[in-house]
């Protein structure tokens, strides 16, 4: 390992580096800290963590593997609609196991559909990302005996975690149980991304001709990547379903895919903690701003993201990266 | 069985119809994204700008349908040149995500623009008289909106096919598809041939708007809304080409009209789960170049 | 500082201190669609709030104000709508849930004004089972029932022997359906066949044309309220249907008075059956049709979802001056039970004390042609319709 750089921009390498640094650790002090310092927003709290684990998937393939795709809602929403459907048909309404079900499923989809789509590229590949999640949308809307239809599975409950935290109205279990949730998965993708797999990840990113040509299994890497970013979201998927105790369609619509996209391109892209800044930022901003003007909330936005594209490409992360830079440029 | 035949027959001119105009307002996006390579997410931003401009004209300001149509086509073409010199050409080089996340962040504010100017509400479409009710063609009625629908569209894209077939114009634009820098090595300006193209085919997505605004309301959130199918007809179609995205539109206008008749039960779910074959089978549509 | 200023300025401070510990502000929590492709219906409600806050603003008891916190549903988004009531509750504090166009909303919202005691007033959502939900539901509505039910019974007495019903495919599409199912084959009428259309962005083309070859009496038809409903005008229109004697009928939201200038000329003669229509020529109704044409513009018209909200104001006003501006969720819905408003836009209206759902007329209407405008003329009444699916199935 090269001794770290002091001109290197220091959350790339906070991201590539696998030691833990203090740094790491603050975004759970501030979650921690917030469930004393902001107890009356805990069920917003609750959703930006949803969030968060929502994009922190989004990233592990669009990030690292740099698949570009505009469904990842379908294994969301797939996730939210098992935990419904295992609660209001199955009378299943544990939540561990009802997670850890609706990850499988997301998963086993995400494998089926890596399979058959992972095969192009481009334009083609988006359509069919797209495709997945209109044809499970059309699904699910048309299941109304199963699904709920447009009404969406409703105000089922669920049972207390461990059968003593019951889900209460102002949240606190919610928020607690996302944020332990949250932390295994970011554990598993630290992880993950460090590791030789992850590594390879960003291989075939940068450059696939290359991977290709010194051997290394690029469609079962980039499968398996998208099978676990798949599972993740669904997990997310079926957070939102235990802590709200409701599933609709807009879980599986292709503006959830799009919404998710644009908090993490806010918060940066590929760099493992984009999808820490981006929700809390993107739904803390449409939570004071949206209420009083929401036809101006989506203007902005649009704006923002155009000018993102245009000036910021790293997204906040990245205008950190870069103003640092200057700095240090400035101080030689 | 005269029954099942009455029923085809509807279901094959309602379906035509409805294609035809998505043919109209994709076939800009498809010439565009296979000479530029650029995802267009945004095209649909053209076609109901075309609307609101045609509809504005028709109710607050009277002027009759096609006025209305031509003036809908060179303000939304003239806005376009616009934003493509100063917006789009500056990520020309630009990834695909950057391309992808630039327009819909340019969708995002066309949707709230239109609902600040014109409401949520979709625009009231007060069809000239001679284009109301049904007329008759022999051994049945049809509406006669959707019946000159049918005939504009194929006059227009026979105009087109020309145009590009026949004129200086339209082979420079095929030299370009097929391979830009052979094209600019033999001294063919693609910088302007862009520009021309676009704006063509941005206009004419505002010719669509208008022109379908019976059949696809003009509302805020038709960008949005028609996405998914305009982009159909085109990865379908493959990317560049005229005629792909003709048959795909044709057999999407078609395909969802008759399923959704026969079997209401299943919707959408059709359509898609066809486009997903069609795309797996030839990912670069079906008249796609490579 | 000279003592007699600082005399001053304590006496100012105590005095307004004292004044507002007298002053009661009652949190009204209204969640409406503000934004996207609903906002014209949470529009209506919206404007039917804040006329009637100025109309009756001197009715309040003294010292008592009325401050309504809207929030934004953006449309029938049960995860938005319950974070958001949720908020109100907890973050805001309000005093008294009201508003929502939509059932999936209201029923995310009944579980959150029960633990919470929060009097929840329904002003639109009109799915029959929805009351059950939570006993601090009061509905000033209507339901699918009230309207659909009696339709079925008049169609089979009116020469409609064979129906084809095709409704939007959720809970108040399906309560229309079953409604006038049930009423029309009880009173010995056939249903030739039935779907159920998208809800989100539907072509009605294939399925007008499925009706089509059915060919039956009428076709009765439940969308929602608005754009759907015109659009489904066209293709009924275009696909040739009045012209084989295919008749249309449905409720209300068919023809509501706001959305038929957009419709042309399709609608002369549908028939629906419905609990209020702004060409009703009763006193009350007038007033209230003057007062908002006076305030929005002479183009302007009220509709059943703004009558909705005005009842509904109309009995959260007497809530008040009845609990002086103390507001408790218990005494709010126990007052509200059996609670009468005899001059309402639409007529009597009266609260049912065991199932909490409002009891009005239903009245058959024809759209016609009048001073140059398509209305819905009011023909025959049937008065005081309890929601008859609760009184079928027994429940409460």
């Amino acid at each position: 390992m090269l001794a770290p750089n002091p001109t290197v921009a220091p959350v790339e390498q906070l991201a590539r580096s696998h030691r833990l640094r203090p740094l790491e650790l603050a975004p759970w002090l501030v979650a921690g800290a917030s469930f004393y310092v902001f107890d009356i927003y805990l069920p917003l709290g609750a959703q930006i963590l949803i969030n968060v684990l929502f994009a922190l998937s989004l990233d592990l393939i669009l990030g690292y593997a740099g698949i570009v795709t505009l469904g990842h809602a379908a294994f969301f929403g797939v996730g939210a609609y098992t935990v419904g459907i295992l609660a209001v048909h199955g009378g299943w309404a544990e939540p561990l196991t009802g997670l850890i079900a609706a990850g499988i499923l997301a998963g086993v989809l995400g494998i089926v559909t890596g399979l058959v789509i992972l095969r192009t590229h481009g334009l083609t590949l988006l359509m069919l990302t797209l495709a997945v999640v209109f044809m499970l949308y059309e699904a699910a809307n048309k299941a109304t005996h199963i699904t709920g239809g447009a009404d969406g599975l409703q105000a089922f409950a669920i049972d207390p975690i461990l059968g003593l935290f019951r889900f209460d109205l102002f949240g606190r279990t919610a928020y607690l149980y996302t944020l332990a949730v949250l932390f295994i998965a970011w554990a598993f993708v630290r992880l993950l991304v460090h590791s030789p797999f992850g590594r390879s990840l960003t291989g075939v990113r940068e450059n696939v001709t290359r991977m290709h040509a010194i051997g290394a299994p690029v469609r079962r890497r980039l499968v398996t990547a998208y099978a676990i970013s798949a599972a993740l979201a669904g997990i997310a998927g079926g957070l939102l379903a235990q802590t709200t105790q409701f599933v609709g369609l807009n879980t599986i619509t292709f503006e959830r895919s799009g919404e998710i996209l644009i908090m993490l391109i806010l918060g940066g892209v590929g760099r493992l903690y984009g999808a820490f800044i981006g929700p809390p930022l993107f739904m803390i901003a449409q939570d004071t701003l949206a209420k009083n003007e929401p036809v101006f909330w989506l203007f902005y936005i649009g704006l923002l993201l155009v000018l993102v594209v245009m000036f910021a490409r790293g997204g906040v992360l990245g205008l950190i990266d870069t103003l640092w830079a200057w700095f240090v440029r400035r101080r030689r | 069985m005269e029954a099942v035949i009455a029923a085809a027959v509807s279901i094959v001119f309602l379906g035509l119809s409805y294609a035809m105009i998505l043919y109209i307002v994709s076939v800009g996006l498809s010439v565009t994204m296979g000479l530029m390579g650029f995802t267009n997410l945004a095209h649909g931003v053209f076609a109901v700008a075309g609307g609101y401009v045609t509809l504005t004209l028709m109710n607050s300001h009277g002027v009759p349908f096609f006025a209305a149509l031509a003036t809908a086509f060179a303000v939304v073409a003239a806005a376009s040149v616009i934003l493509e010199r100063f917006l789009y050409a500056r990520l020309y080089g630009a990834s695909e995500l950057e391309q992808v996340l630039f327009t819909i962040g340019l969708i995002f504010m066309a949707v709230a623009g239109a609902q600040y100017v014109w409401g949520p509400f979709p625009q009231r479409m007060q069809l000239p008289d001679y284009l109301r009710g049904q007329i008759s063609l022999g051994f049945r009625d049809f509406p006669t909106y959707r019946a000159f629908m049918i005939v504009v569209s194929l006059a227009l894209i026979a105009l087109l096919w020309f145009g590009v077939e026949r004129t200086s114009f339209g082979a420079q634009v095929r030299a370009a598809v097929d391979n830009r820098r052979m094209a600019q090595s033999l001294g063919i300006n693609t910088g302007r041939l862009f520009t021309l193209t676009f704006a063509l085919g941005s206009g004419l997505a505002a010719l669509g708007g208008g022109l379908g605004a019976e059949i696809l309301a003009i509302h805020p959130a038709y960008p949005i809304e028609h996405l998914v199918y305009f982009l159909i007809v085109v990865a379908v179609g493959g990317l560049g080409s005229l005629r792909g995205p003709f048959i795909a539109a044709v057999l999407l206008g078609v395909g969802d009209t008759a399923f959704k008749y026969l079997v209401p039960e299943f919707g959408a779910f059709f359509i898609y789960a066809a486009m997903i074959a069609v795309l797996l089978w030839r990912p670069a549509g079906l008249f796609g170049r490579g | 500082m000279k003592a007699w200023k600082l005399g001053l300025i304590a006496a100012g401070l105590t005095t307004s201190l004292v004044t507002a510990a007298h002053a009661q502000t009652v949190k009204i929590g209204l969640l409406l669609p503000l934004s996207g492709p609903a906002a014209s219906l949470g529009d209506q409600m919206d404007k039917a709030v804040q006329l009637y806050m100025k109309m009756h603003d001197k009715e309040l008891p003294p010292g008592v104000k009325v401050e309504i916190i809207k929030r934004d549903t953006t449309g029938p988004n049960p995860d938005v709508a319950k974070r958001l009531v949720t908020e109100l509750v907890t973050r805001d504090r309000v005093d008294i849930i009201a508003g929502v166009v939509f059932t999936p909303n209201a029923h995310a919202i009944a579980p959150v004004a029960t633990e919470a005691k929060k009097p929840f007033i329904i002003m639109n959502a009109g799915t029959s089972v929805t009351t059950t939900l939570s006993p601090y539901i009061v509905r000033f509505s209507f339901t699918l029932w009230q309207a659909s039910y009696p339709m079925g019974g008049w169609a089979a007495k009116n020469n409609i022997k064979r129906a084809y019903t095709t409704v939007a495919d959720y809970g108040p599409g399906h309560d229309a359906e079953a409604a006038f199912t049930k009423g029309f084959t009880d009173a010995g009428g056939q249903i030739v066949g039935s779907i159920r259309m998208p809800l989100q962005n539907p072509d009605f083309v294939p399925f007008m044309q499925r009706v089509k070859d059915a060919k039956p009496d009428a076709l009765f038809v439940f969308v929602p309220a608005g754009r759907q409903a015109t659009a489904l005008m066209k293709a009924y229109s275009d696909l040739g249907l009045p012209q084989e004697r295919i008749r249309l009928i449905g409720p209300g939201d068919i023809t509501t008075d706001e959305e038929l200038p957009n419709m042309g000329d399709v609608p002369l003669g549908v028939i629906t059956m419905h609990h209020y229509s702004a060409a009703a020529t009763r006193p009350a109704n007038k007033a209230f049709v003057d007062a908002w044409k006076k305030d929005y513009g002479p183009n302007s018209t009220p509709s059943f979802m703004s009558v909705g909200a005005w009842d509904g104001m109309t009995a959260i006003y007497h809530a008040i001056r009845e609990q002086k501006g103390k507001i408790d969720g218990d005494k709010t819905v126990a007052l509200l039970k059996g609670y009468k408003i005899d001059n309402s836009p639409r007529g009597p209206i009266m609260i049912d004390p065991e199932t909490r759902d409002v009891v009005q007329n239903e009245y058959l209407r024809r759209v016609e042609r009048v001073g140059g405008n398509l209305a819905n003329i009011e023909l025959e009444t049937i008065p005081m319709v309890k929601d008859p699916w609760k009184e079928i199935n027994q429940k409460k």
